[in-house]
């Protein structure tokens, strides 16, 4: 499969801020890269190269065959974006956007409108068609500026941290929509905060941290890096914090992470959480280690993070505010 | 050519999309429209009995400057209208489509003069009201309405590159006031120029915004007779002078703000 999406040495600058520092990425044709960083990375930076929104001060990156910078033109008659700010117009309708917009990619009057009708009907907005978009929920503007993205079926889609804010309803509800769009041939690429997200819609996940990628494949090969899940345990007053992390040890899979002071101990596990949890639990019983709180947890980012780079995902540049 | 039709097209698709934010927000274009009226009714009655004309009355020699000031910050809304599209993320979306690089601003222009026709027309009224009366015919009237709409097209580019270089809305209001109070203010509009201390006078009688304001008043035969001639050629030539600095004004800050608009580097 041809790489739909392929960039190099993308670098761009704001004064002193280094927002992307040689960025390398490629998707090939039908698959679904996950942008995985924390605020600041330099995600929507990239996207805003690769969607022509700004040019890169370094680097080169073609989309859909189309060179961004020579030929801006051509790119965007192949792309779709939709960002992390729903862009709607909210004094419109629903109907009234999407036929605005597929007047915009030159679809015609008559196929700007029946597009409009069919997306409508697709993200189950039929009702709310033809209410201004300002009195849609938030998960309804999502689904709307997604559709936005859809009108002309374009080959390649920019989702620039699609649910983030959503709560978790509607993103399960844009989860599916995006999984249906992908299942259709569409080359997207995706960014996120959230690991949860890159593992239900990426075939490959790129971490990026200060403008620069620091792993990537697919989102198993990242499990196996960081765990599928992990054991979090908070012992009682008094319990040797050091006996507990040898107990856990054996179920590992990657880095634990120890806190003295707040007497936990975070153990990654390769899956089957619920099996594991018991035996864990039975293993700290035989050790006299005695628990105040036991639990469950998916990998947050945070995880992601400290495993690879052994630095939190703390925010580092105010870039990311888009506005 | 048929990149000339999709521009064309766009612009127009690009109004049709801010026409219908004004049916749906109508508060604005009542607070358009009330605003107006309070300056006709306060110049003229606060103003009105202390500024001499000679040979006029001050409420006829009024209206056109008001007229004119008017329209000039109206251009106001452009400005907002493109910094409130940037903020609300929606300017990347445009940006990422196969349009027109020239129909945002294009069709956010066009549109923005129905808010110019709308408080003409209701000064007008209130200027009825007050006593104005429009003595030279159809024609001529429709003429001086048409100058100032067009000055007012032309000065709303200014602010369309303004609008695309400020950080926020909360901005532009003032950042717009900077230019627009002084550009109507030292003019001809609510005093006659020639009463204005030196510096200010020379500023005012070149000032383009007193050249329409004169222009306006002649073709709505608002010069009482026997008035002194313009000194200035500007004033002697309004419609002419007008004319040029709407072309001027036109051709240097369209291209400039559209290269504004293809170049913003705000992720």
């Amino acid at each position: 499969m041809p790489d739909l999406i392929h960039a190099t040495g993308l670098v761009k600058r704001y004064g002193k801020v280094t927002a992307l520092a040689g960025l390398d990425l490629a998707v090939s044709e039908g698959t679904v890269l996950g942008v995985l960083g924390p605020n600041g990375a330099g995600k929507t930076t990239a996207v805003s190269i690769l969607a022509t929104l700004i040019s890169p001060d370094a680097g080169s990156a073609l989309v859909a065959g189309a060179d961004v910078v020579r030929a801006p033109r051509d790119v965007r008659r192949k792309i779709g974006l939709s960002g992390q700010f729903a862009a709607v117009d909210e004094h419109l309708t629903g109907f009234e956007n999407l036929d605005m917009i597929g007047r915009l990619y030159h679809l015609g009057r008559h196929r700007a409108r029946s597009r409009a009708t069919e997306l409508l009907e697709q993200f189950d907005l039929v009702e709310a068609g033809g209410r201004p978009v300002k009195t849609y929920s938030g998960g309804m503007r999502r689904r709307l500026d997604l559709a936005g993205a859809l009108v002309a079926d374009p080959p390649v889609l920019f989702l620039d941290e699609p649910t983030t804010g959503l709560d978790p309803h509607s993103r399960r509800q844009l989860w599916e929509v995006i999984r249906r769009m992908v299942g259709s041939g569409t080359t997207v690429l995706l960014t996120t905060q959230y690991m949860e997200e890159a593992d239900q819609l990426a075939d490959r996940v790129l971490v990026i941290d200060h403008g620069k990628a620091i792993a990537e494949g697919t989102p198993d090969e990242l499990k196996r890096l960081v765990g599928a899940e992990r054991i979090e345990v908070t012992l009682a007053a008094g319990a040797a914090v050091s006996h507990a992390r040898e107990v856990l040890g054996r179920f590992a899979v990657g880095e634990q992470q120890v806190d003295e002071r707040a007497r936990t101990v975070v153990t990654p596990i390769a899956g089957g959480g619920a099996e594991a949890l018991m035996q864990a639990l039975r293993a700290l019983d035989q050790g006299q280690v005695s628990v105040q709180d036991v639990g469950l947890r998916r990998p947050t980012l945070d995880d992601v993070f400290l495993t690879l780079t052994g630095h939190a995902a703390e925010p580092t540049e105010p870039e990311e505010d888009a506005t | 050519m048929s990149a000339m039709l999709n521009a064309v097209s766009d612009a127009a698709t690009i109004a049709k999309r801010n026409v219908i934010k004004i049916k749906r927000v109508p508060e604005v274009l009542v607070f358009v429209l009330l605003s107006p009226i309070m300056f006709v009714l306060l110049f003229a009655y606060v103003f009105g009995d202390s500024i001499a004309i000679p040979g006029g009355s001050y409420r006829e020699f009024l209206i056109a400057g008001i007229f004119a000031q008017t329209v000039v910050f109206g251009s106001i809304f452009t400005g907002a209208g493109l910094a409130e599209d940037i903020q609300k993320g929606i300017m990347n979306r445009f940006r990422s489509l196969p349009m027109s690089r020239s129909a945002l601003l294009v069709g956010r222009t066009m549109s923005d003069v129905v808010y110019n026709v709308a408080s003409l027309a209701i000064m007008a009224l209130t200027g009825l009201v007050v006593g104005w009366r429009i003595d030279t015919g159809v024609l001529p009237a429709i003429g001086g309405f048409a100058l100032l709409l067009l000055f007012a097209y032309a000065f709303s580019w200014v602010m369309a590159l303004v609008g695309l270089m400020v950080p926020s809305v909360e901005v532009i209001n003032n950042a717009s006031f900077m230019v627009t109070m002084p550009l109507t203010f030292v003019a001809n509009t609510f005093v006659p120029a020639e009463n204005l201390p030196p510096v200010l006078r020379t500023f005012a009688l070149w000032n383009p915004v007193s050249a329409v304001t004169q222009a306006t008043r002649e073709l709505f035969g608002n010069i009482p007779p026997g008035t002194p001639d313009p000194v200035v050629w500007p004033l002697q030539h309004p419609v002419l002078y007008t004319l040029i600095w709407a072309a001027a004004i036109i051709a240097v800050f369209a291209p400039l703000a559209v290269h504004r608009y293809r170049t913003i580097q705000r992720a």
